[in-house]
């Protein structure tokens, strides 16, 4: 079970805002003010659609972008704060990230080995070259490879196999925590399955934490302790992934849930796909994320709390 | 045709590549039909030979490619035999493709209304404004917004989610008989997607199109298929109706796809996962090739390619597990329950038809 008291807060997200091209016509606001903490050993899954903002989340958590404002807090650190070059090191350890498109996201030109090693020698974690190669091997067996593959280069490998690199770079420095955003949706079922597995298995035997970004809900619940939906750069919902299954409250999560395919031909004769009329996110009223049920947050007004907490009491709103 | 009903027969093919590793033997013997108006899905992991099968098909394939053997029978003509001019013909005419990136299939540089028309006016010989009506009148068809101001936009003005719909309007423009769609929506999100598939419904009944749907998301298949067919290693290994292949799947590879597939009701530490890697298509085993990652293969499996056994009329498997002689095995729990969930729907049937039966004879009497 994971400890979801205070002290365990190993990330702290606090109103972060993200604009692009700010005061300029095309001002994108990607990010809009959220706010959300993960704990340390959870996957907390982030969903959404197209263009709602995950991606954006994830490189601003990662500090690739300098928050347009609010606060980023890693292991109580405030990561645009960070001065000294000691822990700016650290923080660049301690947080990897795992991408969605495993042919891009591996340099062509490098040998398997020398991309798994790549952190180990940025960070200067090997003694020397046996050293070095010795823990590429060890990566490359955690992730289901095996050693003599670190002399090939990326284009050898198929889909998976390279998903498995960029998870064993991702490893090489010793991470804490490792936003993964879409790391399976390009890759086929079976693979997948084959993916998530590892990705748990790692978590178990060295406590990571996952930020898991993707729009397949069912792998999403699959692996999430809590999910998180995003839409139009703003925070809807936040519990449990059992529990947003069964009593998702609001409507946007209601109709994302109601449009995921379930491999069941009579189920899928039968589904009732909800509409979802999104004017009501515009009506002008004041809303924030409130806490309905414990543990249960809605972006909600005032006058929306009854009815949200009428429907937290309800049977399952899915069929399904 | 073997079948009135049937569109497309393909039978015994074979496709290599010539690579300079060797010969890469994609297609190892396929052979289906397509009836008129059912979905036909194709399913199975990456590199199995789905994109190959359909491209084949368009006339398609890469310079390197081999055709070894097979014919792939349209309107009593061999597709296969066709020269490259003609098959531009059918291809515009008769045969559409949509692809996973509507992007790539689309031209940045085009308005949309010319992409649309253009195949009219050539393949139909057309007049402009009578191509540019129709267009109107297909971008309407699947769902965009405006379409009068909007056939004079460039595809980067479009959505994602809106792309996809344009590369449906060009490839339904001539309401064609056969429309293949490899995986058409893998790259849109879940709304997008319930959207395009909807769409792709509402067109199918209305035109009454043909569709090989390639996707590997089996959700999705569950949504669309009428029919179903698994490739594995450049073969067919099991096909039959929707329902026989999710509630009474027979090849333990259909199995191991059901099973890696999580649902909404999925939980434990551990996704069932088909362990390993499909076989080196250079040079494939002797046997079945899904036998050394298939924990229920027999002795047989690694010396002899299993035959297709018949499970019903409609519903075949290569698998030795079906010859007479084989040891019973227990599938994997879900499978069993999917067997006896499908039992009970063909009994829910059996009675049904009984019903109408006795009615029937009460009327006459
Ligand atoms: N560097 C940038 N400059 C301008 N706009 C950007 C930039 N990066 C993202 N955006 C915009 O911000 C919004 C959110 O994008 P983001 O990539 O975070 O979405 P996402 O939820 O990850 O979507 P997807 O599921 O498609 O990956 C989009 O409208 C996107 O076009
Ligand atoms: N031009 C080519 N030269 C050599 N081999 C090829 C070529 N095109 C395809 N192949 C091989 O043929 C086999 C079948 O490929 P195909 O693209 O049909 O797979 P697929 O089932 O569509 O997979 P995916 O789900 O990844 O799209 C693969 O082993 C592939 O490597
Ligand atoms: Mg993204
Ligand atoms: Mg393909």
């Amino acid at each position: 079970m994971i400890d979801y008291s205070d002290e365990n807060k190993i990330l702290q997200v606090e109103h972060l805002k993200q604009y692009f091209n700010i005061g300029k016509a095309n001002e994108v606001r990607a990010v809009d003010d959220i706010t959300f903490d993960v704990y340390r050993g959870e996957t907390f899954g982030l969903v959404g659609e197209s263009g709602s903002g995950k991606t954006t989340t994830g490189r601003a958590i990662i500090h690739l972008y300098e928050p347009t404002s609010g606060k980023i807090i890693f292991n109580g650190q405030d990561v645009s704060k960070l001065d000294s070059k000691k822990q700016k090191q650290t923080f660049r350890r301690d947080m990897q990230m795992i991408f969605q498109d495993p042919y891009a996201s591996l340099n062509p030109r490098m040998k398997v080995k020398d991309i798994v090693a790549e952190g180990i020698d940025i960070n200067h974690l090997a003694k020397d070259d046996a050293d070095r190669s010795k823990q590429v091997e060890d990566l490359l067996e955690t992730v289901g490879l095996n050693k003599d593959h670190s002399s090939r280069y990326p284009h050898e490998f198929s889909g998976g196999q390279r998903q498995r690199i960029g998870i064993a770079r991702a490893l090489a420095v010793q991470p804490e925590f490792i936003i993964a955003d879409e790391p399976i949706s390009a890759l086929d079922v079976s693979i997948q399955a084959q993916v998530v597995n590892l990705l748990k298995k790692l978590q178990r035997e060295r406590n990571l934490t996952y930020l898991f970004i993707a729009h397949d809900l069912s792998m999403v619940k699959y692996i999430s302790d809590r999910i998180g939906v995003m839409h139009y750069g703003r925070m809807l919902e936040i519990a449990s992934s059992d529990e947003i299954y069964a009593h998702p409250l609001h409507d946007y999560t209601a109709s994302l849930l109601s449009a995921v395919p379930v491999p069941d031909p009579e189920y899928e004769r039968a589904r009732v796909q909800i509409p979802y009329d999104a004017s009501q996110e515009f009506d002008g009223k004041e809303r924030s994320l409130v806490e309905i049920v414990p543990h249960h947050w809605v972006r909600a007004s005032e006058d929306e709390i009854p009815m949200y907490k009428k429907r937290a009491q309800e049977d399952s709103r899915l069929k399904k | 045709m073997e079948n009135d009903k049937d569109v497309l027969e393909v039978r015994n093919l074979k496709i290599n590549f010539n690579t300079y590793a060797g010969t890469v033997k994609a297609i190892r013997d396929v052979s289906f039909d397509l009836r008129k108006g059912e979905t036909l899905a194709i399913v199975g992991e990456s590199g199995s030979g789905k994109t190959v099968t359909t491209r084949s098909i368009m006339g398609l394939n890469s310079p390197n490619a081999v055709i070894d053997s097979g014919t792939i029978m349209f309107k009593g003509q061999d597709l296969l035999k066709k020269s490259r001019k003609q098959m531009d013909q059918i291809r515009g005419r008769d045969i559409a493709e949509i692809f996973q990136d509507p992007m790539t299939s689309l031209d940045p540089t085009m308005k949309i209304g010319k992409q649309i028309a253009e195949p009219l006016i050539i393949h139909k010989g057309m007049k402009r404004e009578k191509a540019y009506a129709q267009a109107l009148e297909m971008m309407k068809l699947v769902g965009i917004e405006n379409a009068e101001q909007r056939i004079n936009n460039y595809p980067h003005q479009f959505s994602g989610g809106m792309r996809q719909r344009i590369v449906i309007a060009i490839a339904l423009v001539n309401y064609p008989e056969i429309l293949i769609a490899d995986e058409p929506t893998t790259a849109l999100d879940v709304t997008i997607q319930a959207q395009i598939l909807d769409l792709m419904k509402e067109l199918q009944a209305k035109t009454n199109t043909s569709i090989i749907f390639i996707t590997h998301d089996l959700g999705v298949v569950a949504g669309m298929a009428d029919r179903v067919a698994v490739m594995y290693a450049g073969k067919i290994v099991e096909y039959g109706t929707v329902d026989e292949i999710f509630y009474n799947p027979k090849h333990p590879y259909t199995w191991g796809l059901l099973n890696s597939m999580p649902t909404m009701d999925t939980s434990g530490t551990e996704l069932p996962s088909i362990p390993g890697t499909p076989p080196d298509l250079l040079d494939p085993p002797v046997g079945d090739a899904f036998a050394a990652r298939n924990k229920y293969a027999l002795k047989i499996d690694t010396e002899k390619q299993p035959p297709f056994f018949k499970v019903s009329d409609t519903h075949y498997a290569a698998t030795w597990l079906l010859d007479p002689r084989a040891p019973k095995v227990t599938p994997p729990a879900p499978i069993i329950e999917r067997q006896k969930h499908y039992a009970e729907l063909v009994h829910e049937e059996l009675n049904k038809s009984k019903g109408n039966h006795v009615e029937e004879q009460e009327e006459q009497l």
